[in-house]
């Protein structure tokens, strides 16, 4: 009897620690953190003082994708050389910047960084993180003046008013905290316009000139009209419902939680795209087989074995999505007017407090998003639409920023009076799980799985499991 | 004096050489396990980079728990964990009587063990991301079946219930069953081959064989996969995770109880994913305390008395 009873214990204790191993895993990358603390840990407080700030050796970099590691070392005029792995770039002064490299997805980028920025105050000089990449979606919880993870340009010694005077008003709008003051800079703006493939519309429409496309694209109304000729030639106008999110929700006029609240007000805006995605995708406008975006089926409706006409999107997406999913002929596509002007994403750069480099961190941002000079080579390298108003105006008139991917086409033509029109949604720091869940709950009514009230309640189950401290969830009437 | 030195005690070294499992088990196990317990009464998570908490709540995580989708996860949880394990004994079963027969001498066995075994060397997210890939709309599976012209239209494998479940349900079975085979060899290779010689002589084929004689002498290796495959059910995470992008979509129908936990972690919710730990516990200590004594306990034909003789005789 004893040794049953022994034995009966010793299965429980296996599957005890079995099952806390899951969460396991939290606690080991903590205790590495701390080991990281190492040794110097006494001398890297005297330097965090403010007061006589002396450069430390290694500039710590943290970002989601290496985006941000070929900006900087493009234009960044220190930098020496960069290893071969892409993991760190020495400077000619000698000192050295580490890439710290996180993805996205499943939000791992800002649970290490979360960590990382926790065990700033303590961490060694060299280990302090000094510059960190943010996505528009989560820049508000970084810019927070309470948190004071990211320290004020003026504190670096930028002043906005004069050294970032020639940027878009809506990008340093974002990027202040609640009193007003900025913490972050951006070296692009992201204003959307719509990316159609050229064979397609000379097929369905006789033409793939930008300007007579862009008639049948220039609001809901049009194209729609547009979808049905499309549908009627067997092609798809969007890949999916997800494609369409984006000017819906930037067209928002609260903010999901208003600062200050713990209540989630869904904007009718949202509920719009829901009847309007519901609609379009009844009527065959989008490609059923695809679901949602960053995923196989998504890029490969980008490739030549698509009937998909056309996607919606900024700069970016045209230099980092649809170039390399693309596999047909040089010169496919080509851009015109969205329905609504949107815009879409944005990396901004932040200092982290407590840098152990501000002088490298100024100078780095300054060159990155304030240098028109850089600004120029990085539109005229990555066709990236660059966060300087006088630079975008004069490439919408230049005919040397000519894209081969769009045939010929100067972009920069549709992008430019996009930009002048954005009016941002406002953020919270909440957009990113918002966005993320309201897209997927009703992602499985779309697919017909199913019901609206049904999707509304997973919704909201979903948001109080990320986010416990929301109280309430309140629909439009 | 001389009568004590000659009986020199040993045991100490036993009891170093198990020290360091038990230090590591105190500092890797114990006390984070007695954490889980002690936050899973406490407000404790982050918003933002804001910790908020610790603030001592009582039982009111797990009444909001209780109050929450909970069994509806936990009833996923059994059902994909059965669509894995039911093919998973019947075929490991089959295939280990066939592999022991020395009458039907299968020719290449080392072959197959390896080969059935591999599935189980890939780790569990790589195997979720394959199936992913196959079976995407655009995906191979579909390429195949739409030139074969089996389908006009892609199927939607990943946007079903059905489809959902049952892939993950494959999944888990191909990993599993060439660990369980191999396992039910060893206990049916343990069976003294004069039994079976008996049974031949009385004239037994090979059906009564197998539920007379096999089926009741490896019971309690039975139970052993039984229990460590509850406990592996349980725990699911990593298939069904990576296979909807940890959505358990569609309609949350393939969230597991620890996708569920997972999700609370997202927000470093320490004491209700704590709450949950504790009602996890709770239930495989059940699961388990059922299962031992349903196999361990009673003891109809004598099967057990009779493998304990065996056991002595062979000593």
């Amino acid at each position: 009897m004893k040794k049953k009873v022994v034995s009966i214990l010793l299965l429980a204790a296996m599957a005890a620690s079995s099952l806390t191993g899951c969460g396991g895993s939290n606690s080991d990358s903590q205790t590495s953190n701390t080991s990281n603390v190492g040794s110097d840990s006494q001398s890297s407080d005297a330097v965090n003082t403010d007061s006589q700030p002396e450069e430390g050796q290694v500039i710590n970099i943290y970002s989601f994708n290496d985006e941000l590691r070929t900006r900087i070392t493009a234009v960044y005029s220190e930098i020496e050389s960069t290893s071969e792995d892409g993991t760190e770039s020495i400077l000619k002064d000698g000192s050295v910047i580490r890439w710290i490299i996180n993805p996205n997805q499943d939000g791992v980028y800002q649970d290490k960084l979360d960590e990382a920025l926790n065990g700033q105050l303590t961490a060694a000089a060299d280990n302090k993180v000094d510059i960190f990449a943010a996505e528009l979606d989560y820049v508000v919880k970084y810019i927070d003046a309470d948190i004071d993870a990211a320290m004020t340009l003026e504190s670096l010694g930028i002043n906005p008013e004069t050294d970032l005077a020639d940027q878009f008003e809506f990008t340093k709008t974002v990027a202040c905290d609640q009193n007003g003051v900025q913490r972050a800079s951006t070296w692009q703006a992201c204003p959307g316009v719509l990316v159609y493939r050229r064979d397609i519309a000379k097929e369905v429409f006789g033409t793939d000139d930008p300007e007579e496309i862009g008639k049948k694209t220039k609001d809901w109304a049009a194209m729609k009209t547009t979808a049905e000729e499309l549908k009627a030639s067997g092609y798809y106008t969007f890949s999916s419902y997800a494609d369409t999110f984006r000017l819906y929700n930037n067209s928002m006029a609260n903010a999901w939680v208003a600062p200050g609240e713990t209540t989630i007000k869904v904007d009718q805006k949202i509920l719009d795209w829901v009847t309007d995605s519901k609609e379009w995708k009844d009527a065959g406008y989008f490609d059923p087989t695809v679901k949602g975006q960053w995923n196989s089926d998504w890029f490969t409706a980008m490739s030549s074995s698509s009937k998909v006409f056309a996607f919606l999107f900024p700069a970016w997406g045209i230099d980092t999505q649809m170039v390399p999913n693309w596999d047909g002929e040089e010169g496919s596509w080509a851009v015109t007017n969205a329905p609504l002007s949107y815009n879409w994403g944005g990396t901004f750069i932040l200092a982290a407090e407590g840098t152990d480099n501000p002088q490298h961190v100024k100078d780095i941002i300054l060159a990155l998003t304030a240098d028109t000079d850089n600004l120029t080579k990085i539109s005229k390298d990555y066709a990236d639409f660059t966060n300087a108003k006088s630079v975008m105006q004069a490439a919408a008139e230049d005919d040397s920023f000519t894209s081969d991917f769009l045939g010929g086409q100067n972009p920069y033509t549709y992008f430019t009076p996009g930009a002048d029109t954005i009016k941002m949604a406002p953020l919270s720091a909440y957009d990113q799980g918002c966005v993320e869940l309201v897209q997927n709950a009703f992602g499985d009514y779309l697919q017909d799985q199913i019901d609206y009230d049904k999707a509304k309640e997973n919704f909201e189950i979903a948001i109080r499991e990320r986010y416990p401290e929301i109280t309430e969830i309140q629909w439009p009437e | 004096m001389k009568q004590k030195r000659k009986k020199i005690d040993y045991s100490k070294w036993g009891y170093i050489f198990i020290l360091p499992f038990f230090v590591s088990f105190f500092i890797f196990s114990l006390i984070p396990l007695v954490d889980t317990i002690r936050y899973s009464f406490y407000e404790y998570y982050r918003s933002g980079l804001k910790e908020i908490g610790p603030n001592f709540i009582g039982m009111a995580n797990y009444a909001s728990l209780l109050k929450s989708d909970m069994l509806k996860y936990a009833g996923n949880t059994l059902i994909l964990w059965l669509i894995g394990f039911v093919p998973q004994i019947v075929i490991a079963l089959l295939l280990a009587s066939w592999f022991v027969d020395a009458r039907l001498k299968i020719r290449g066995q080392q072959f197959f063990k390896v080969v059935i075994y591999l599935p189980n060397l890939i780790m569990a997210s790589a195997f979720a991301m394959l199936f992913f890939t196959l079976f995407s709309n655009k995906g191979p599976i579909n390429s195949i079946l739409l030139s074969l012209g089996i389908t006009e239209n892609p199927i939607d494998f990943m946007g079903t219930v059905f489809g959902t479940r049952t892939l993950v349900g494959v999944m888990n079975f191909l990993m599993w069953f060439g660990n369980t085979t191999i396992m039910l060899m060893a206990a049916i290779m343990g069976i003294s081959p004069d039994i079976f010689e008996a049974s031949e002589i009385d004239g037994c084929n090979s059906v009564q064989r197998f539920f007379c004689i096999t089926l009741p002498l490896i019971r309690p290796i039975l139970a052993y996969t039984l229990i460590t495959s509850i406990i592996g059910g349980l725990q699911m995470f990593d298939v069904p995770q990576i296979l909807t992008n940890g959505q358990g979509s569609p309609d949350r129908t393939s969230t597991t109880l620890i996708m569920f936990l997972n999700n609370h972690l997202k927000s470093k919710n320490y004491g209700m994913a704590g709450a949950l730990s504790v009602y996890l516990f709770i239930v495989s200590g059940i699961l388990c305390f059922i299962v031992y004594r349903i196999t361990n306990d009673e003891d109809p034909d004598g099967s057990k008395a009779a493998a304990k003789k065996n056991k002595k005789g062979r000593r």
